[in-house]
């Protein structure tokens, strides 16, 4: 999970206080209950800001982090355009990863097909790989090759899956 | 080089549009996975490209023929003679003994018995059949017949291979061995082959893969 950009995203559709950045990731992506800690959040926002990819808007009277409000820059836009647009190299257990880029992808717009077909490419590349390496030999390399395609084909399965329901995740979300 | 291209195709069947505007193409020798969900057109493409439905409108052209204009005898005769065919469900004879399949189509091409049965024979061991010759259809495993189907479509050196979702009736074990049989074979013969098939790992033996959806060919990620 990539939590910096995952904020990132978040931030894009409209500048938002810390706490409400929290509940938004907490209720999008918060995995089996766990919760992104507030010393992990401002953490990561302080980084950003430090890195020019978000900036404070003015904080509001009586001081501490949580009268802060933050706003994506163009430098941050730029980093979620290519965080998104870019496909993970294809390994068992990314579907986390590839749901947040979905989620993201809805809220803003973009094209969450095209990066699903990005993905699906990347994938079936991978797989070809490992079908040479399979037939290659020996045994232990053929299962070995097995293993990842039979993980690389659940992706696979999700990504079909996603892509035919995106309207209806769209729907969910924006409301 | 181009030994197959669809361009723009458009197929209808009645009010339900099947192919959209699809084009694709595919080189000698080359193993190309067509993809996509049930209802995406990829069967009529595949129908279209063998000849066996004429597109509305588009054109097919195999080893720079159009097949979309030829007439039926033609197409019929290029099917019996350049294209190989492969399905789900082996579609063997099951009067006849494996080595009868395989040497069918070479009966029907007018090749002499004695020939046609020798040649037939020769493609047994190639394909892991060895002794199973004479056995009616209906002794053989699902592996076993769909080896022997594919035994049957290659037997005439086709240039192009069809292979509609030519595992699908087998398990993963099964499944496998009869692909890696395949390609092998098909590499070894410089056979070219339209593989259809939903199932991604049966994919991953092709060259390369298009997907088909809402009657189009999309080609990495991007509509062509």
């Amino acid at each position: 999970m990539n939590i910096p950009t995952t904020l990132l995203g978040l931030l894009e559709p409209e500048p938002s206080h810390g706490y409400e950045l929290k509940r938004s990731y907490d209720t999008l992506f918060a995995d089996n209950g766990r919760l992104l800690s507030f010393g992990q959040l401002y953490g990561t926002l302080n980084r950003l800001e430090r890195d020019g990819q978000i900036q404070v808007l003015g904080a509001s009277p009586g001081g501490g982090p949580d009268r802060k409000q933050y706003m994506i820059t163009e430098t941050g836009v730029a980093q979620v355009e290519t965080w998104l647009s870019e496909p993970e190299r294809p390994e068992p257990m990314l579907q986390a990863t590839l749901f947040v880029k979905v989620v993201l992808a809805l809220l803003s717009d973009r094209p969450a097909a095209r990066y699903l077909d990005v993905q699906r490419d990347a994938h079936l590349e991978r797989m070809r790989e490992l079908t040479t390496m399979r037939k290659a030999g020996p045994l232990s390399r053929t299962m070995l090759a097995d293993y990842g395609l039979f993980h690389l084909e659940a992706d696979l399965r999700w990504i079909d899956m996603t892509a035919a329901r995106l309207d209806q995740l769209r729907d969910e979300i924006s409301r | 080089m181009t030994i197959l291209s669809a361009d723009n195709l458009t197929k209808s069947f009645g009010a339900t549009v099947a192919l959209h505007g699809a084009s694709m193409s595919l080189e000698p020798g080359e193993i190309l996975a067509v993809m996509g969900p049930s209802g995406s057109g990829k069967s009529t493409l595949l129908h279209c490209l063998a000849g066996i439905f004429a597109p509305d409108s588009g054109t097919v052209t195999f080893d720079a023929r159009r097949l979309d204009t030829m007439s039926d005898r033609e197409r019929t005769r290029l099917r019996r003679t350049d294209f190989g065919f492969v399905f789900q469900f082996g579609e063997l004879v099951p009067e006849l003994t494996a080595v009868d399949n395989v040497a069918l189509p070479l009966l029907l091409a007018g090749m002499r018995r004695g020939t046609a049965y020798a040649r037939a024979r020769s493609w047994f061991p190639r394909l892991e059949l060895a002794g199973l010759e004479d056995r009616r259809t209906g002794e053989l495993s699902g592996g076993q017949a769909q080896r022997v189907a594919v035994g049957r479509a290659l037997v005439t050196g086709p240039k192009v291979l069809f292979a509609d979702e030519p595992t699908g009736a087998l398990d993963s074990l099964t499944g496998e061995k009869v692909m890696d049989l395949m390609v092998d074979t098909v590499r070894a013969e410089g056979t070219a082959v339209i593989l259809v098939t939903h199932d991604a790992r049966v994919a991953s033996h092709a060259d390369r893969q298009i997907t088909v959806r809402d009657g189009q060919v999309i080609a990495s990620g991007v509509q062509v």
